[in-house]
């Protein structure tokens, strides 16, 4: 009894070292699974909802729909978003609340989406740049607005 | 027809004619050297460079891609940058053994090179005890691994080399049984005749099923006295960093990383000369014409092909198997291949002594 367990167990052993190599050996003849990004040659299609950084969305003729409302502002955990206001005055004299400047701290951002989803009007969305390299930490300090750019018609 | 023979011969006749015959030997001696180290060299980053192309194949990655042509320069890069790295030598390391060790263990790699046959009579050295000599100078590189270890005084670098010894001399017996089976068929331990006697055909064809065994136990017990996974417990990144040689940098650890492929290419060329025939083309008994077509390859580039092919065995099973316990490691020597191979060797013998084989 001992002697064909013995037997076999060599047996077995072979058979399933052999399947191993049948795998490896597959892979080394099938060169078309290569799962290998070729990064900076070959960009990668990102999902739709990857999240790279925040920015404001503006039209062809330059104009955004930020409110100023500053609900990204309170939404924000870590205090990434920073609002200035001003007030435009309006052709019949009324003034008008819109934004001056609209400050992004990447370096702070997690880019957790909750200003997103705080944005009654959709002005900012989440794009798919995750090439954030800089030199220096100043110039991840961003201004999302667009110079001269201004709020859309009938967006309150 | 242009040969390796008749290049070595006729170099031979021009150094004898002009010079008297100590200095031609002298200048023989010069010539073998350089060629052994130009092969060295050589064969580092062609082997290097294979094994990290192989290796990334079978996991489905690309390898090294961007120096060179498809990465072929790479192996090159890398032996720049090892050759101008600092050799550090550590505090309370034994200095002299220290920096003894890797050169210890590349000149017993380069003895071994002595009897192989490059191609039809292209041989350093072609003596009558080539096997033994091949088997028993191999088994003295462990005292190299040792001697690092040691001198190293470093906890790893000991254990790793203590690993090391334990395999080498345990497989070195595995490995010296399935020589000793095809020994029993050519009657000669002269490497010349061991491949003469092939000339109708290889013996892993003649040998029947007898020297197929021999030739797996020799693929195992040679991937095992060359420290390469599934048995490279020695140097085990995941548990000793890696092992004898972790104390080691720039050019000495060079040394030691070239020995280790240089061991694997002895290895499987002394594989091949047992088992497929040396630098003898593939021969069918008595097809005259298909054996005829055969003899247009050259003879080196038969024994380069089938060499390298065993090399790629050996890297094929380093990238599937997993590493062994020290435990299940000699296990499987002193339970499994010794027994088997011994019982191989008796086989074997009664199929030399009845004639059976071809």
């Amino acid at each position: 009894m001992f002697l064909s367990d013995y037997i076999s167990e060599i047996f077995n052993a072979t058979k399933s070292l052999l399947k191993g190599m049948r795998r490896t050996g597959y892979y080394f003849t099938h060169h078309k699974q290569i799962i290998t990004q070729q990064y900076p040659d070959v960009k990668q299609i990102l999902p739709e909802r990857f999240r790279g950084e925040v920015v404001m969305t503006h039209d062809e003729k330059n104009e955004h729909a930020c409110t100023g409302c500053t609900a990204c502002e309170l939404a924000c955990p870590n205090g990434t978003i920073k609002i200035i206001t001003k007030f435009d005055i309006l052709p019949d004299g009324k003034k008008k609340k819109a934004i001056d400047t609209f400050i992004y701290h990447l370096e702070l951002c997690t880019m957790c989406n909750l200003c997103i989803e705080a944005c009654p009007t959709d002005a900012i969305k989440m794009a798919q740049n995750f090439e954030h390299s800089v030199y220096d930490r100043s110039q991840l300090t961003k201004t999302l607005n667009k110079p001269g750019s201004k709020i859309k018609e009938g967006i309150e | 027809m242009l040969s390796l023979e008749s290049i070595t011969n006729s170099i031979h006749a021009w150094l004898n004619n002009t010079f008297n015959p100590t200095l031609a030997l002298l200048l023989e001696f010069v010539i073998v050297g350089t060629c052994a180290i130009g092969l060295f060299t050589v064969l580092g980053l062609v082997l290097v460079l294979m094994e990290r192309k192989v290796s990334a194949y079978m996991q489905i990655r690309l390898g090294p891609n961007r120096v060179g042509y498809g990465g072929s320069m790479q192996t090159l890069a890398d032996t720049l940058k090892l050759a101008v790295k600092e050799g550090l030598t550590p505090d309370g390391a034994d200095k002299f053994l220290f920096n003894l060790a890797p050169f210890i263990v590349i000149i017993i790699s380069m003895l071994i090179l002595a009897p192989i046959p490059f191609a039809k009579g292209f041989q350093i050295w072609d003596m009558n005890i080539g096997v033994l000599y091949v088997s028993a100078v191999s088994s003295v590189s462990v005292i190299g691994i040792l001697m690092a270890g040691w001198a190293s005084n470093n906890k790893y670098s000991l254990l790793g080399a203590m690993r090391s010894g334990a395999q080498i001399v345990s497989y070195e017996l595995s490995a010296g049984l399935s020589i000793l089976s095809i020994i029993v068929l050519t009657g000669s331990l002269k490497i010349s005749d061991i491949i003469a006697s092939q000339e109708n055909g290889w013996w892993i064809f003649k040998g029947h099923i007898p020297a197929v065994i021999a030739f797996v136990i020799f693929i195992i017990a040679v991937t095992a006295e060359t420290n390469r996974a599934p048995f490279d417990l020695a140097e085990a990144e995941s548990e000793l960093t890696a092992g004898f040689h972790t104390e080691y940098s720039g050019m000495k650890f060079a040394l030691f990383f070239l020995a280790e492929y240089v061991n694997i290419f002895i290895a499987c060329s002394l594989g091949a000369i047992l088992f497929l025939g040396g630098w003898m083309p593939l021969h069918i008994g008595n097809w005259s014409g298909f054996n005829h077509i055969m003899d247009f390859i050259p003879s080196s580039i038969w024994f380069i092909s089938k060499v390298f092919f065993l090399i790629f065995v050996i890297m094929w099973f380093r990238w599937t198997f997993p590493r062994l316990r020290v435990d299940q490691l000699l296990n499987l020597e002193w339970k499994y291949l010794l027994p088997i191979s011994m019982f191989n060797l008796l086989l074997m013998t009664l199929v030399a002594i009845m004639g059976w084989h071809f």
